[in-house]
């Protein structure tokens, strides 16, 4: 069962770190990799692919799914000299971030993990978080006051 | 006899040639980049993803340029585009009350839990135009407000928990895709939301109004309007665990409609829904409005023979590229089609004339004969 909550808990990790990738600025990632300077030797398992997921929506928001439309994604695998499997499933059509982020999943299951978030999830985390709060900040600062008018009376 | 025959190669290439010089325009003018496009022409680039029914700005404005501002012709790009790409696979369904809402209305509970959040709207505009556009100028930054953290409720969980609104029933029901199965009819909610999610905008603006105005009685309020950015999660095969693959802007739109009851249910609100790519929330509302009038069968009402509440009336018409496509193939090349119409034409023409001529000389016998 501890072994069970164990492999739980480095899914949830790998999840998080592949779901960051996913939705990460391309640029900016091929930025910090390209700051973060390494460049390990691998072997494609299946190079970079551009293809489509079918989007689904909830009827009413909430009841039965529907197609909404597609959405283009890149995916690749490889292997890492020492036999690690970095898979990169990206939003978009960029192959070079579909390489990147395939290389840093595989980088991140090796004891290079530390660095590697250091230097480039973290940041990349903070960008995202920085967008999307500028973004809500703006939101919120059109919310409506009401406030009711005095009536004309006595 | 039919006779193949070609021609006009040189025709065409010189005409895409001039396409290519015209659609530049003046060279003296900057040439508009993709990121120009995708930035500042935001709501064209989203109504190509929704209509192209392919979610990717880059694509979009890159096809919005190419069309030379044409959307439909744009649409057709990206349609075109879409149907190269290898399916990976399908999303687990959006979960819209997780949205980061840029703007959130409803025009049916003034203090709704999240409240009303205006986003950047035309709404209060006065539709004048602004001339300052037209010169270059540095944009103030727009002011800021302590940003909320937690996800913003839908309006229909409050008259949900009051079960004065229908229910939708829970289903995980793998749904029907028209893009791998060809249309028939009577269509389930899942293919008409589909149909209808990528079926042209002023179509459907169009048939929304028409109910608006009484045909098919569905008086509409928006229960809510949602615009913002939803992660998508797609369980990854290989790895058998869920990431999330992406994330999209939608626009979301709820109708509380008319109720319906019955001897065995009380009344209810009924609804109708919208759900589209990007920033949308004209076609958004336009499509809650004909989702709901097509749902006359289940709701238990009439049909009053309006076009909204016809599905295939609706379905068959609504797709802007299988129209624009049979509309436009009549400018082709039609030669030896109109060449047996002009020949049957000369033919009944020649036989009326005859007929014209027999009887005039009969005529002419018959006056001759009354006047001895």
């Amino acid at each position: 069962m501890a072994i069970q909550t164990e492999n739980d808990v480095v899914t949830q990790a790998r999840r998080d770190w592949m779901s960051l990738l996913a939705k990460a600025p391309e640029d900016r990632l091929l930025a910090l990799w390209a700051d973060y300077g390494a460049a390990p030797a691998f072997d494609w398992l299946r190079r970079p692919e551009i293809g489509a997921v079918m989007v689904r929506g909830r009827m009413g928001g909430t009841g039965a799914p529907f197609n909404l439309g597609e959405m283009t994604v890149t995916r690749c695998a490889l292997t890492l000299a020492d036999g690690t499997v970095g898979h990169g499933y990206v939003q978009g059509r960029g192959k070079p971030k579909a390489e990147v982020a395939a290389l840093i999943d595989a980088l991140m299951q090796t004891p290079e993990a530390g660095a590697l978030r250091a230097a480039i999830l973290d940041p990349l985390a903070g960008t995202m978080d920085a967008a999307s709060t500028a973004r809500a900040a703006r939101a919120a600062a059109t919310k409506v006051d009401f406030f009711t008018l005095v009536r004309g009376e006595d | 006899m039919y006779v193949a025959v070609k021609g006009g190669e040189r025709a065409i290439e010189n005409a895409h040639a001039w396409l290519a010089e015209e659609r530049r325009g003046d060279t003296a003018v900057a040439e508009l980049s993709i990121a120009q496009i995708r930035e500042q022409l935001a709501l064209a680039v989203n109504r190509v993803m929704a209509e192209g029914s392919l979610y990717d700005p880059d694509l979009a404005a890159l096809a919005i340029k190419q069309a030379r501002g044409d959307l439909i012709e744009a649409i057709f790009l990206i349609r075109a585009y879409r149907t190269t790409l290898p399916r990976f696979g399908a999303t687990r369904p959006v979960a819209t009350g997780e949205m980061a809402c840029d703007r959130r209305i409803s025009a049916t509970f003034k203090d709704a839990p999240g409240g009303q959040v205006l986003g950047p709207t035309f709404d209060y505009t006065h539709r004048l135009l602004d001339f300052k556009l037209a010169a270059e100028g540095e944009v103030a930054k727009a002011p800021t407000a302590a940003p909320r953290n937690e996800p913003t409720p839908h309006i229909t969980a409050f008259l949900r928990g009051e079960d004065i609104i229908q229910r939708e029933p829970d289903s995980e029901a793998t749904p029907g895709d028209l893009t791998r199965t060809p249309m028939s009819y009577p269509a389930g909610r899942d293919i008409r939301l589909q149909s209808l999610a990528r079926g042209d905008e002023g179509f459907l603006l169009g048939l929304a109004y028409s109910t608006q105005r009484g045909y098919a009685r569905n008086h509409a309020f928006v229960g809510e309007l949602r615009i913002g950015t939803v992660a998508v999660e797609m369980e990854i095969p290989e790895l058998g665990f869920t990431i999330e693959i992406g994330e999209v802007e939608l626009t979301e739109c709820e109708t509380v409609n008319q109720f319906a009851g019955s001897k065995t249910e009380p009344p209810q609100f009924t609804r109708g829904y919208g759900l589209v790519f990007g920033q949308t929330e004209r076609k958004a509302i336009a499509m809650a409005l004909v989702d709901r009038a097509l749902r006359w069968r289940e709701l238990g009402e009439d049909d009053l023979g309006a076009a909204a509440q016809d599905e295939e009336f609706v379905l068959s018409h609504s797709d802007n590229i299988q129209a624009t496509g049979f509309l436009e193939h009549i400018k082709l090349p039609h030669y030896v089609d109109f060449q047996s119409e002009l020949e049957l034409v000369r033919k009944l023409r020649r036989e009326a004339e005859a007929n014209v001529a027999k009887q005039n000389a009969g005529n002419e016998d018959a006056g001759k004969e009354a006047s001895q």
